[in-house]
């Protein structure tokens, strides 16, 4: 009966059904899968984990005491751990391993080491201990002993932390100073120096006679810039003779004592002590850091804040030219072109290039625009700073020009599915009521098809935030060494190199040095640009259900 | 508003000058706004164009013959030139004869710079010999046994910004003739090699012994000026059977080719003098051809021998499997009918030029085995030539015994690559046999590029496959769901997370594919496809006992909400799986697949084409899933009810009807996927090790196209072979992909066609 009711449960396709709605949960579980493990490894990453102490007793070797983060733990069978020499009791299958991030780097080494369970002793987590993080060599873990100042103890034991954190705000105060004066005055007398370098230039290629009244006006100008900047120098070096009053003393987990200049300490925490409410605000202020910090390390610590920066400016770039053409192109081929067989021809071509493989368009605008337009501008506007190239090397506006072909085809289809859904009726009562095409156009129809516009152009800026591929090519770097926007006229600098989030990831998590340390980063970066795209896309989705009804609404 | 338009609704009358004046201004911005926006859509699309016509124009260059122009012509002086040689610039030549007279001249007017006096020997010249070009040595053999070694060397300096260049005369090795047979015979050949640390000289002497000689300069530490020379000396009687013609030392001085009257190659290993001997020796010729002349290409590792019939043979020795070299004749060029009488090999590429008797030269490149040019170059048939190319390959100089001087220019950028270099196999040097290779640069400078289109475009085909391997099934099944059977209310779930699958950035997708997948999938093997096995079994089996469930239970559920209940199971399958994989692992494969795949011949990478087919199926999943869900949601409604009307169950009506009706829309949706798992980079650059191998090990990796581009793009040089071949695989790929969405496109435009008319 149950045999012959299989069969016949088989014959009536129901096991196929089950199969496709199969394939959907597979889907869905992937993709959320995804998402929950970029975010939750990504926004782990800020969370001030406790800080655990442990002596750890390797046979034969004397007991260490080890201090630092557990970050993961994996079950391993007890074959793989008696060839490493761990012998499990009888009946014990497998065994913890555990990730410590031990930190200390300057001092161990290595940031990370894997220990086996069955050798820990009973972790502690001792209130005492503080997480430096600092400005070179990633994370410090230890107790503080003293404070000194030039050398001389000025706290020790109870009260020494307030006085830590009272003197580390002077000195993260005093860089701050320091970062503006380099930045701001130093950065405008270079550029000043810069400028008189390419003057001369031009004269030199115009024919000027040297000791002319144009060379010696050039004189004088740099002979300001010159010392104007010796006296910048000389407030420099008292600055920074002011950061290195300080140092704080700090004992290791193997009991060694460490001097560490608070000039190098970006900021210290004590985990273990802090509350869940201190945790929250920790945790708050970590995030900010990230979002609006500029990374160190080689990228691997600090913030992204010029990666995002990078990549609006890009995007906000390309938006401004896609739209207007995209748009334009649009209504041409929907209100103007005849729609005969060469307009159909036109319209798959376009929709083909949607599909035509970004890494093309790198290679398009690095061939075209960088060595191509951008040889050429140079030859013609920038002679005097040749052989050093100004637009014929990659950079801010090649990337968005080139981004901005590449999602051209998103804004026209989209712009043009617009325009189609507009009932003829609007446009022929328009005419009707004697309004010219382009009054129509501009008056009644375009209004009506701006949410398609707006859909096509969130969609064409997603597309652009996550491409990656096209903008290795024509401007993207690892590390820009100023941001395409400062105060320095023209203020927004287009042809300069850009950092971005999805060329971060890629860098920081395959062409670092420690991968290992800059994994945690990288995961937060990933769901940075994973939620900027999931909210462009949900905005246009909704965009374009409310248009849909909209539309509906006005048919009936 | 309204009443703003209350106000100017008093109108002039239609024929007043101002309502006539305002018609005409409206007419003039409507017609402004109509040439305006054609002007900008044009425009717009001409920019589309203009990329397929600009990487096209790119890459043609890479096609082209080569060009030659002549710059001058004129008559010199009779002279009995045995060799000229042309310098970087294309502006001073260097003539030497048999009586050791030397001579630097401007190459465009023939005018004397300079003659050097050689410290000559009192005894005639019996043969002289030059060189690897690069080098610039030559040496002069003389009747008493004696050689003399000299090099040419060209000073540059820029006086009042202008390149002056004086020519010179050095002696690497002192400026006494050295001597080379002791027992004072005459050289009847000879051939030098100086690298400035090692000098070696060989000799054929009238009485048919082969003498050689080689001297090992070493510098001393501590003073510049204080060295050592090291001497060896080595000879071997030949055997008197025939004369010998030709003799050729390699530039790097290990090997040693002897050519004779009868067109036998001996081939000789002089790595270390001591240990002379014949490797190998060989006819290079049918009976009746002989050999007219023997030079080595660019590197020293092939030879180019030069055939009486007008052929040219390249010959390199490959390594067997023993460590035994054996003389190939590798390929073959005959395009010139009469003696080949000079060889002038190129200085930094695989290419040469070949003069012949009747005065034809002809430009070849023996890895890209393309003939590029053949035209004649001198007239005259009697006379005896020697030719010289520069350096850079865009200057040729030709003298004959008359005076007759021509200096040419040579148009020829890309000599090395042609169709057949790019698709098929190609047999480079040091290689055992003919073989598809992607190696683009090295560091050495007389490199052997290697172009092999092949490989590359094999790793692109098997990405796509094993992404559309994971991907065709699950979209299609799981649109065919979504569009058929699935409740309206999990679809406004389903729909949205689909698009947003699609939005994921790739490169995100590419860095969880390589840093956190494929750890997972190299510990967990096993466990990986017992997941690919188990999760449509279990999905059946959890069917099968759904309907053994109390009715009651089930209705609480309703229908087309059988995904929601399959996700736990999902789930579930893929944990026990995971958890399982280290029992399986032992049981099966001694503890570490992995290492069980190599002993069993099966090469493992972590980053393996299993890693990326599953994440970019993962990316091509939505793009299938939307298109295949629009045609099958499309199907008009009362087909699909007339089939259930006529008893049909819902699984035959979708079999029978819906989806033959929808299957050009699904076809389309499978080649759009296609199109861009094939251009897909961030995935394929990170989660494979971007071998260029071909191999279609599925736990193996690969080099894509599109990831060669991104790694080699930023780093070839503006405008050479290199930056156009990469422009070539831009191109492949941008034809490969709009081919299929092209198709795609006018299939679906035909379906949409086909519903309407339903």
């Amino acid at each position: 009966m149950s045999d012959k009711s299989f069969s016949h449960w088989v014959k009536s396709g129901s096991p196929w059904v089950w199969l496709n709605a199969g394939a959907v949960s597979i889907c869905l579980v992937m993709v959320v899968g995804l998402l929950g493990l970029i975010a939750v490894r990504g926004l782990s990453h800020f969370w001030p984990a406790d800080v655990v102490e442990v002596s750890y007793t390797e046979p034969g070797q004397k007991v260490e005491v080890i201090m630092g983060e557990m970050i993961d733990n994996e079950l391993v069978p007890a074959a793989r751990l008696k060839r490493v020499g761990v012998d499990l009791p009888e009946g014990q299958e497998s065994a913890e391993r555990i990730l410590m991030k031990v930190g200390n780097r300057d001092q161990f080494g290595l940031d990370f080491r894997w220990v086996n369970g069955p050798w820990l002793a009973e972790p502690t987590y001792p209130e005492e201990i503080i997480s430096i993080e600092r400005r070179e060599w990633g994370r410090f873990y230890g107790r503080l002993v003293s404070v000194k100042q030039q050398g001389k103890v000025v706290a020790t034991g109870e009260g020494s932390y307030e006085e830590l954190q009272k003197r580390l705000s002077r000195s993260n105060d005093l860089i701050g100073q320091i970062k503006h004066l380099e930045h701001g005055e130093i950065g405008q007398i270079n550029h000043g120096i810069e400028t008189i370098r390419l003057d001369r230039r031009r004269l030199e290629l115009a024919g000027e006679m040297k000791g002319s009244m144009a060379y010696v006006e050039l004189e004088e100008s740099e002979k300001q810039f010159d010392t104007q900047y010796k006296e910048l120098q000389a407030k420099l070096a008292d600055l920074y003779a002011a950061l290195n009053r300080d140092q704080m003393v700090v004992k290791m987990s193997d009991g060694r004592e460490v001097e560490i200049p608070l000039a190098k300490v970006v900021l210290t925490h004590q985990p273990n002590k802090m509350g869940i409410v201190e945790k929250l605000g920790f945790y708050v202020h970590a995030v900010w850091e990230f979002v609006s910090g500029d990374p160190r390390e080689a990228n691997t610590e600090g913030g992204v804040f010029p990666a995002i920066f990078g990549t609006i400016m890009m995007v906000m770039i390309m938006a401004v030219l896609v739209t207007p053409f995209g748009v334009i192109a649009a209504v041409y081929l929907k209100e103007y072109a005849s729609q005969g067989p060469i307009i159909r021809l036109i319209r798959i071509a376009v929709n083909n290039l949607a599909g035509v493989p970004s890494i093309v368009y790198g290679v398009f605008g690095l061939g075209f625009f960088v060595y191509f337009l951008g040889g050429n501008i140079d030859e013609l506007f920038f002679q005097a700073s040749l052989p050093a190239p100004t637009f014929g090397t990659p950079g801010l506006m090649w990337a968005s020009i080139t981004l901005a072909i590449l999602t051209v085809p998103v804004v026209i289809v989209a712009t043009e599915e617009g325009l189609s859904r507009i009932p003829r009726a609007i446009r022929e009562g328009s005419l009707a009521l004697g309004a010219t095409k382009a009054e129509t156009l501009w008056r009644t129809v375009l209004p009506m098809a701006a949410p398609a516009m707006m859909t096509g152009l969130i969609l064409a800026v997603a597309r652009a935030a996550g491409e990656v591929a096209p903008l290795m090519m024509v401007g993207v770097v690892k590390l820009a060494p100023a941001l395409a926007v400062d105060n320095i006229a023209p203020y927004l600098h287009l042809d300069r190199q850009f950092m971005h989030l999805g060329f971060h990831i890629y860098d920081v998590g395959f062409q670092s040095p420690n991968v290992e340390a800059a994994r945690p980063l990288v995961y937060a970066t990933a769901f940075l640009l994973v939620m900027i795209i999931i909210v462009l896309n949900i905005a246009a989705i909704g965009i374009r259900n409310r248009l849909r009804e909209n539309f509906k609404a006005s048919e009936n | 508003m309204v009443e703003h338009s209350l106000e100017n609704s008093v109108l002039p009358a239609p024929n007043s000058p101002v309502a006539i004046r305002r018609r005409a201004w409206r007419e003039l911005k409507d017609r402004l706004a109509r040439y305006g926006v054609a002007f900008g859509g044009l425009s717009v699309i001409f920019a589309i164009v203009l990329i397929f016509f600009y990487l096209l124009y790119v890459v043609m260059p890479l096609f082209y013959g080569a060009d030659i122009e002549v710059k001058t012509e004129f008559k010199g002086q009779a002279n009995s030139a045995v060799h000229i040689t042309l310098n970087e610039y294309n502006d001073v030549g260097l003539s030497l004869n048999m009586q050791g007279e030397a001579r630097f001249f401007v190459a465009e007017t023939g005018e004397t710079m300079l003659t050097p006096k050689l410290p000559l020997v009192e005894s005639e010249i019996t043969s002289f010999s030059k060189g690897a070009p690069s080098t610039g040595v030559f040496g002069y053999g003389f009747a008493n046994g004696q050689a003399l070694v000299f090099k040419q060397d060209y000073k540059i300096s820029y006086p009042n910004d202008k390149r002056k260049i004086t020519p010179r005369i050095e002696y690497p090795m002192g400026e006494e003739a050295l001597y080379i047979d002791l027992e004072g015979q005459p050289l009847d050949l000879i051939s030098v090699q100086s690298n400035g640390e090692q000098t070696t000289i060989a000799a054929v002497t009238a009485d048919n012994r082969l003498v050689l000689k080689s001297l090992i300069r070493e510098q001393d530490f501590m003073d510049e000026d204080v060295f050592t020379i090291e001497e060896q000396t080595a000879e071997v009687v030949l055997p008197e059977l025939s004369k010998n013609t030709h003799l050729a030392i390699d530039i790097d001085q290990r090997e040693l080719y002897l050519v004779d009257s009868n067109g036998m190659i001996s081939y000789y290993d002089i790595q270390t003098l001591s240990a002379l001997r014949l490797v190998q020796k060989v006819n290079a010729v049918p009976a009746g051809v002989e050999v007219t002349s023997l030079e080595f290409l660019t590197g020293g590792i092939s030879i180019l021998v030069g055939r009486s019939d007008g052929k040219i043979d390249q010959w390199f020795p490959v390594r067997d499997k023993d460590n035994n070299y054996t003389l190939y004749n590798v390929r073959s060029f005959h395009e010139q009918s009469d003696a080949i009488v000079a060889i002038a090999p190129e200085y930094a590429r695989k290419g040469f030029v070949a003069l012949d008797a009747g005065g034809q030269m002809g430009i070849y490149h023996t890895t890209a085995e393309r003939t590029l040019l053949v035209e004649p170059l001198v007239d005259s048939k009697v006379d005896h030539s020697v030719m010289a190319i520069s350096p850079r390959a865009n200057g040729l100089l030709s003298l004959t015994a008359g005076g007759q001087v021509k200096l040419l220019h040579i148009e020829n950028e890309h000599p090395d690559v042609s169709w057949h270099s790019l698709w098929e196999k190609i047999w480079y040097e040091s290689r055992d046999k003919p073989e598809y290779i992607w190696q683009s640069s090295s560091a050495s400078n007389d490199f052997e590029p290697k172009f092999s289109l092949t490989p590359l475009t094999f790793g692109t085909l098997k990405a796509a496959f094993y992404a559309m391997a994971i991907a065709v099934p699950l979209a299609i099944f799981g649109a065919i769901y979504a569009a058929y059977f699935m409740s309206p209310g999990m679809r406004k779930i389903v729909k949205p997370t689909i698009e947003i699958m699609e939005a994921l950035p790739t490169v995100i997708l590419g860095f969880l594919a390589g840093l956190w997948l494929a750890p997972i999938v190299e510990g967990n093997l096993p466990g990986v496809f017992s997941i690919f096995i188990m999760t449509p079994i279990m999905i059946v089996l959890t069917a099968w006992l759904w309907t053994r469930l109390p009715r009651t239970f089930r209705e609480r559920i309703p229908d087309g909400w059988e995904a929601a209940i399959l996700i736990p199971v999902v789930l579930l399958v893929a944990f026990a799986s995971l958890s399982m994989s280290s029992t399986l692992e032992a049981l099966l494969f001694g503890n570490n697949m992995p290492e069980w795949l190599n002993n069993h011949g099966f090469g493992f990478d972590q980053r393996n084409s299993l890693v990326v087919g599953m994440v970019m199926g993962f990316a091509v999943i939505p793009t299938i899933f939307s298109i295949t869900e629009d045609a099958i949601f499309g199907v008009p409604k009362h087909l699909t009810i007339g089939s259930l009307a006529l008893g049909a169950t819902p699984w035959q009506t979708l079999t029978r009807v819906v989806i033959l009706t929808a299957s050009p829309g699904i076809f389309s949706a499978v080649m759009i996927g296609l199109g861009r798992a094939v251009g897909e980079t961030m995935i394929v650059l990170m989660a494979t090790g971007n071998t260029p191998i071909m191999d279609f090990n599925i736990f193996e990796g690969f080099r894509a196209l599109s990831a060669n581009i991104a790694v080699e793009m930023p780093e070839a040089e503006v405008a050479s072979s290199h930056y156009r071949v990469l422009f070539l695989a831009a191109l492949v790929l941008f034809m490969a992909t709009f081919f299929f969405n092209t198709v795609a496109e006018v299939v679906r435009q035909r379906l949409r066609n086909k519903y309407s008319s339903l």
